[in-house]
């Protein structure tokens, strides 16, 4: 950076210095790249603090169904964070949630209308309605959540 | 003529006339190793992306082990450009540490730490185990497999210096092992006790700078020197600086985005080939050398020891390297100095390419 | 008066605990054991010595409980007395009913293990072993054969020779030798096929005690080969789902009229590979094949299953492909991901369906399954897109940065014209 050191003033031409003109349009320049710059950067800033279309991170709870999407003795799979989940109304009315996923193989449950067990199609192995492994292979109950409704909406949540 | 009204206002209210006038007289020597003045300032300048970028990670990041991966996730996926303020984050914390380790040895080589400038260095040395604190802890924070496993290790290495050592582990992790206790403890370091921390050392720093001036290296004391204002000659070149560092934090996060990784589990077991941050590697890759035992003593401990002493030995340069007069002093600590460098520089290297 | 009581007091108590001492050891004493431990020869002594981890000594039973004599006797002539009941060994076809004498009592068990069956025997004599010894045939499994003798152990014991993880061992004690089984006219490479078959691999490899192990599906006391009509039922325990479809397909009538047996034609009965995809459609080397032509509707079903399946699957590899690229460059993809694997659970589902052998049920699954890999295959792309939105983002803002940075640098050496650094 030395070299933009001037061992003696430039010809000036009036009292605030080189060309008015020039500097100027530079300062102008400089004025608006700088604003320019500012907010390029502001927005990003402002675009991060607003909120997401998806509000929360975590899925410690989600909305499984809504309450007319589960009859009377039927299930239905839902997302639980990364992992299924089947949501179940049994023939009394009431509603239950377990993990999804078989303790045998990992494969998904599903309800049977019939048996009104839960069952995993792969191995034949059935679950009661209290998510205990009752018949064939699976070796452990399944993982039981908690359930609310809240106005016509089912949430199912880690117990 | 609004601004000097606005001006005006202040002044009776705040006094800033005296701190602007002392700001425009401020001035910087101009001589062959000017270019490491701009050092200091740069990371300061990458301290203040870090505070701005951090802040704005708190209005999403969840500081527990059921949420914190999952929040950062959020962060890169959902929130509008959570990716670039993540990665700016990032990257922008090895670049300030690299910028300091610049500094710190410009100062050291430039002996800028002479009378009356010992507290600025002292000051300074805290700043910088500050800043590594604040790179270990915010480490953690995506609770990622390479970020648990690191700071298992890291804490397994502090507990095991003698008497101290495993209280401090316990104090550290927040129990015995590394649990959520542990994220959240580090979260409330990284947060709030280091900021404030550095806050007031910061603080401390600069207005010493201020009050001292800028040091002029003893190699060029002898030559009249030119000086150029601080404000606005050097502030602008400073500012091209930062300009600068801004577009390589821009193409650092587009290019290069940050990893996320997989989720901490504290039940699997370590993935091969564990290393620390660049910045510990060094240490890291000497333990890894040092025989199991040294003249009867743990290998281990020892090493850790020496580096503890090395880090006292910091503080107390300016005291040691008193007599600016001195020739043959100040090429013992040359040659310390170049030593230390070379050896941080080949360890890192050599601790990568194994 | 008083004092007196109280000195005979433990004095008595004392007596009576030695008297109950000896009783006790009286009981537990077996003379048969105390002698033969001590013998010279193997085979005499080897029973003895076993006996230590039976599990009918648990339940307080000793060698007179099954071979009758006087276990509390000195001489040998004496405990070993007929009329004391000694029965001595067993020939092989008396097996069953010695073991019998207590297992297939009701009212005996019960006061041991109330849950444990009584009807092995009868059971025993419906098996093949069974038929055999009632014919005269000795070189066949009885009792002792499986369940060993003298060292006999609980089935979920993992030393007994019944253990799940030990019952292919146990029957290929017989069954693996070609020279003892030459003259019965079976082939003796069940086991050595078994090893290879993915049961053998979820038992062994993945310690999975609920795949299944010879008596799974031969029975154990009971055992005999399931039949050509029967061994669908077997297999259909466990995998109910293709049983089934199976039944609902046009398989069901032309195998029952072939005479073919269910399952076993296509999977085999002991080697049971995983199975694959090549297993089906019209390519040489296909099973469909075997049967189906060129033309007719069979040839045509399995061609059109093989063509959709191969339809989803090269659909999911093409979403990864995407995916893993993205993932590759930087970006976030692991929730498309995730779903993703929606589709592979649609093509799991087909691979199950096609025992139905109807195309229409298999694009009823098909159709969701490609929308999934499809959404998978979006993600992707706008994954890619974003990326270079990014990368122009970036390169727009690096214009303008380098430009800032120019016009200050052009405003240092404008003010440095006019005011130079002094000296």
């Amino acid at each position: 950076m030395s070299n933009m050191l001037h061992d003696s003033p430039a010809p000036s031409i009036g009292p605030s210095g080189v060309e008015p003109g020039r500097r100027r349009f530079l300062d102008y320049l400089l004025g608006t790249s700088a604003a320019a710059t500012f907010g390029a950067i502001i927005y990003p800033i402002i675009r991060f603090m607003s909120p997401p279309h998806v509000i929360e991170s975590t899925e410690s709870s989600v909305v499984a169904a809504k309450l007319n999407e589960v009859p009377v003795n039927s299930g239905k799979i839902f997302k639980f964070g990364s992992k299924p989940g089947i949501l179940v109304r049994t023939e009394a009315g009431e509603l239950k949630a377990f993990s999804a996923v078989c303790t045998h193989l990992d494969c998904i449950v599903q309800y049977q209308a019939e048996t009104k067990n839960i069952w995993c199609a792969c191995h034949n192995g059935h679950y009661n309605l209290n998510g205990k492994n009752i018949g064939g292979p699976p070796p452990r109950p399944l993982e039981e959540f908690k359930v609310n409704t809240r106005g016509d909406e089912i949430v199912v949540s880690k117990a | 003529m609004r601004l000097k009204a606005m001006q005006d206002w202040l002044d009776e209210r705040l006094s800033i006339k005296t701190l602007s006038g002392a700001a425009r007289k401020k001035e910087v020597p101009v001589h062959r190793h000017s270019i490491w003045y701009y050092f200091g300032g740069m990371t300061l300048f990458l301290f203040v992306v870090q505070v701005v970028t951090g802040i704005l990670l708190l209005l999403y990041y969840r500081p527990s082990a059921e949420n914190a991966f999952e929040s950062v996730q959020f962060i890169v996926t959902e929130v509008q450009f959570g990716w670039l303020i993540r990665s700016v984050h990032s990257w922008s914390a090895n670049l300030m540490i690299a910028t300091l380790f610049i500094h710190l040895f410009s100062v050291f080589f430039l002996r800028a730490y002479y009378r009356p400038r010992e507290m600025t260095w002292v000051s300074g040395v805290v700043l910088f185990f500050i800043v590594i604190c604040f790179g270990f802890s915010g480490y953690l924070l995506p609770w990622n497999k390479l970020a648990f496993f690191a700071t298992k290790v890291g804490t397994e290495i502090a507990g095991v210096i003698p008497v101290i050592g495993r209280p401090m582990l316990r104090f550290l992790r927040g129990g015995d092992d590394v649990t959520g206790a542990t994220l959240t403890r580090f979260f409330g370091f990284h947060v709030a006790v280091l900021p404030a921390t550095a806050t007031v050392f910061l603080a401390i720093h600069v207005l010493l700078v201020q009050l001292h001036g800028m040091s002029v290296p003893p190699s060029v004391q002898k030559q009249n020197l030119r000086k150029m204002k601080f404000i606005p000659n050097f502030l602008l070149r400073d500012l091209i600086g930062w300009i600068l560092a801004i577009g390589v934090l821009a193409a650092l996060a587009a290019l290069f985005p940050w990893e996320l990784g997989e989720k901490a589990d504290p039940f699997a077991p370590a993935p091969a080939g564990i290393k620390p941050e660049w910045y510990f590697l060094f240490m890291f890759q000497t333990l890894k050398l040092l025989p199991a035992k040294i003249l009867g003593m743990d290998g281990e401990v020892l090493g850790i020891m020496a580096f503890n002493f090395v880090a006292l030995l910091l503080f107390i340069v300016p005291f040691v390297d008193r007599e600016p007069g001195n020739q043959r002093r100040r090429l013992v600590f040359n040659i310390i100095g170049v030593v230390a460098l070379a050896y941080i520089v080949v360890m890192t290297i050599v601790g990568y390419v194994t | 008066m008083d004092h007196q009581i109280d000195r005979i007091r433990p004095a008595l108590a004392v007596m009576v605990l030695l008297i109950l001492c000896t009783l006790a050891f009286a009981q537990k004493r077996s003379s048969c054991i105390e002698c033969h431990v001590k013998l010279d020869d193997p085979r005499l002594s080897g029973p003895a010595k076993l006996f230590d981890n039976d599990v009918h000594r648990g339940r307080g039973l000793s060698c007179n409980d099954c071979h009758g004599g006087d276990p509390q006797a000195e001489t040998s002539e004496a405990a070993k007395d007929p009329r004391k009941g000694y029965l001595g060994k067993p020939r092989t076809a008396d097996v069953p009913a010695y073991c019998g004498k207590c297992h297939s009592d009701a009212n005996l068990m019960k006061r041991f293990n109330p849950s444990l069956r009584v009807d092995q025997e009868k059971e025993y004599y419906t098996s093949v072993h069974g038929q055999l010894l009632k014919t005269g045939e000795q070189r066949v499994a009885t009792c002792i054969s499986c369940h060993t003798v003298h060292g006999i152990r609980a089935v979920n014991d993992p030393l007994s020779s019944v253990y799940p993880l030990n019952v292919a061992e146990t029957c290929a004690k017989c069954h693996g030798r070609a020279e003892y089984m030459s003259d019965f006219k079976i082939p003796t490479d069940q086991v050595a096929k078994f090893k290879t078959s993915v049961h053998a691999k979820a038992l062994y490899d993945k310690q999975d005690l609920s795949a299944p192990t010879c008596n799974d599906c031969h029975g154990n006391h009971g055992a005999a080969p399931p039949g050509i009509a029967s061994v669908a039922n077997v297999c259909g325990q466990c995998h109910a789902r293709q049983a089934d479809l199976f039944q609902t397909s046009p398989h069901k009538a032309a195998f029952d009229q072939q005479g073919f047996a269910e399952c076993v034609t296509c999977h085999s009965n002991h080697d049971i590979a995983a199975p694959t995809d090549q297993m089906l459609g019209t390519q040489q080397g296909s099973l469909c094949v075997n049967c189906h032509s060129n033309g007719d509707k069979g040839f045509v079903a399995a061609g059109h299953m093989r063509s959709r399946i191969e339809e989803l699957i090269a659909s999911i590899n093409k979403s990864n492909d995407i995916l893993s690229l993205a993932e590759r460059k930087g970006m976030e993809v692991s929730k498309p991901k995730f779903e993703l694997k929606g589709a592979t659970d649609a093509l799991t589902h087909a691979r199950v369906l096609i025992h139905a052998s109807s195309t229409a049920e298999l694009d009823k699954v098909m159709a969701p399954g490609l929308e999934v890999a499809g959404k998978g295959y979006q993600a992707g792309l706008d994954a890619l897109a974003e990326l270079g939105f990014r990368r122009k983002g970036l390169a727009v803002s690096l214009v303008f940065i380098l430009f800032l940075a120019l016009l200050v640098y052009l405003k240092i050496r404008q003010i440095e014209s006019r005011q130079p650094i002094a000296k």
